[in-house]
């Protein structure tokens, strides 16, 4: 008999609905996990999708559209006139010197960064090794703007730079430096020599920390084995070290790269008063009011970091980052 | 048992590493020195004398005072959007297998991958098309947008060390889903979102670049610092203001990288 009252009523293996709103709807996502999923991910993607990847074809949108010459109206028919205008010498030139300062930024910041990020990946250990990170994080978060300014402050004519190269009677090798053409200028501060140490600065803590990811990944003992076969040290590392941190290399580049083509600040403070990409893009927009060649210059670099996107991915540099 | 412990740099490697340290923060020091100078018209250096006067300048300067208000309120309510924004993302990322996964880490990585240039200016021109005017809204607008990333970075390195069975164990001891995301899932990841709000908060507060195409005659701190670098009104209160501002940046990094310091990802490696 109690047997049977036990039987009669039995706990059941599943148990009831907890009841409520908040009960059913706990239910509902237990059950139907693509629900749950739907309702996690609407909010971010309606965010990005609809004010950032739709403000992106808006742009994309204004760079078929075409400016009347004379009223200043910007005309809302396709025509590819905006891109012609693109193609124009000045704007090559704007263009070229932007793709070429980008170039040389990228190859100083890696030379410079190489030994940072060696240091740190193979032979810091412990505080060192946490100091090493903190010293690249640090620069890499303190204000942009208050690096840039820093840098006025160094390379105007009465700035530091000046006073300690006087000290170390060195001041010849800056007058003949600024002499120079193209490079030179009144002062560094005004000279596309300024504009480049800047951009390096600005962008060295990018490139550090892919290539000490990329360099922590190789054993030490086959920089060992290289030297024990006989290998020069400039002979490990041109033929062990350097193939293993390309990818590294590369992977930082993608930062140094793009950052300095889209910049407008660092060459409109500290820089001579021909134009970058950023630049053009901004006087464009702004005093120019031709909001559809502004919109056609940023599709150039959108198109080189394509296909430099593409050339980095097939050297493995994502999987470096 | 690694054979390379304890074994000395080359003195040449020592020495490079050492200098591109000092490169790197010798010019912030720099700022320093210059928000004590008494010189008020030049970059001298070395400065003619040291002040403090220039600290009572600055603090009775309301311009300076609006700035801050409005970055800190700008800042305060972007880091609160990326966050719900970005944990809601990493974990959906993270916790579940679905198509097009792949293309959602690359959408929040975007917004920060491009040239800043390209999405303030992309901003832009569709508040223009929309005929929405430029207000403190449309700024936080284009923070939050680059704000998730920060966000998302933390909580997926997070959410990837936290095992799933967890959440099973705690549902199958009769937990409902709310009650399992009180008292399993977010005491797991509060540090990495407090670490991810905390680098938000300091992305957003030194954003300039974006931020100078989505505000209108409004000044954060960074557009009144550009201000001043064009056409300078007061160099001494500009550096005061600098050196504030390396001081104010530095406390949440520094507290981010200890919060997550133990975890396989560290706060912050990718800006």
């Amino acid at each position: 008999m109690t047997i049977a009252a036990v039987q009669s009523s039995p706990t059941p293996a599943i148990l009831p609905g907890s009841g409520g709103m908040r009960g059913a709807l706990s239910d509902l996502f237990w059950r139907r996990p693509k629900f749950l999923l739907t309702l996690m991910l609407a909010p971010p993607l309606l965010w990005l999708g609809i004010v950032y990847i739709g403000s992106l074809f808006a742009l994309l949108a204004q760079s078929f559209f075409s400016i009347d010459e004379f009223s200043g109206l910007i005309n809302r028919e396709f025509t590819l006139k905006t891109y012609g205008d693109l193609l124009q010498a000045a704007n090559l030139d704007i263009i070229l010197r932007t793709v070429m300062m980008a170039a040389l930024v990228t190859l100083a910041s890696a030379v410079i960064a190489f030994p940072i990020a060696y240091y740190a990946a193979r032979y810091a250990r412990g505080r060192w090794k946490a100091l090493f990170y903190l010293g690249v994080m640090l620069p890499l978060w303190s204000s942009y703007l208050v690096k840039i300014y820093a840098w006025k402050l160094i390379l105007a004519k009465e700035g530091i730079l000046t006073w300690l190269l006087a000290k170390l009677n060195l001041l010849w090798l800056l007058d003949g430096w600024l002499s120079l053409p193209i490079v030179g200028g009144n002062s560094l501060s005004v000279s596309f020599t300024g504009t480049f140490i800047v951009f390096v600065y600005v962008w060295l803590p990018f490139m550090i920390l892919p290539v000490q990811a990329a360099l922590e990944r190789v054993p030490g003992n086959l920089v060992e084995a290289s030297s024990d076969l006989g290998a020069s040290p400039g002979q490990t590392f041109r033929n062990v070290l350097f193939p293993l941190a390309l990818p590294g290399i590369v992977a930082g580049s993608i930062f140094t790269f793009s950052l300095t083509l889209g910049d407008y600040i660092i060459p409109q403070i500290i820089g001579t008063s021909r134009l970058f990409i950023g630049q053009a893009v901004y006087s464009q927009q702004g005093t120019a009011g031709n909001i559809p060649l502004a919109a056609a210059f940023t599709v150039v670099p959108i198109v080189i970091m394509g296909f430099y996107l593409w050339g980095a991915k097939r050297m493995g540099a994502f999987d470096a980052l | 048992m690694r054979s390379d412990r304890g074994q000395r740099a080359p003195l040449g490697l020592k020495i490079a590493a050492a200098c591109g340290l000092l490169f790197l923060h010798l010019p912030i020091l720099l700022i320093f020195v210059y928000a004590f100078t008494t010189e008020e018209k030049s970059f001298v250096w070395p400065p003619p004398g040291l002040t403090t006067q220039w600290f009572a300048v600055t603090w009775n300067r309301p311009d300076v005072w609006d700035a801050l208000s409005l970055s800190v309120r700008v800042a305060a309510i972007s880091t609160a959007i990326a966050l719900v924004l970005g944990t809601l993302c990493a974990a959906a990322v993270s916790q579940t297998r679905f198509f097009g996964r792949e293309a959602i880490s690359l959408l929040v990585i975007l917004p920060i991958a491009l040239p800043g240039i390209i999405t303030g200016i992309a901003l832009r021109s569709a508040f223009s098309l929309a005929d929405i005017p430029f207000s403190f809204w449309t700024i936080v607008l284009g923070h939050a947008t680059f704000c998730v990333v920060v966000v998302y970075n933390n909580a997926v390195a997070r959410f990837r060390r936290t095992s799933g069975s967890m959440i099973e164990a705690s549902m199958d001891l009769g937990a409902d889903g709310f009650q399992t995301f009180r008292h399993v899932v977010l005491p797991n990841i509060a540090t990495a979102l407090l670490a991810g709000g905390m680098l938000a908060f300091a992305l957003s507060f030194d954003e300039v670049i974006v931020t100078t195409f989505t505000a209108g005659q409004q000044q954060t701190v960074p557009i009144w610092m550009l201000e001043e670098l064009i056409r300078p009104r007061q160099r001494p209160v500009t550096n005061v203001v600098a050196m504030v501002v390396v001081l104010v940046t530095l406390l949440p990094i520094l507290l981010a990288y200890y919060l997550t310091r133990d975890g396989d990802q560290i706060a912050g490696s990718g800006k």
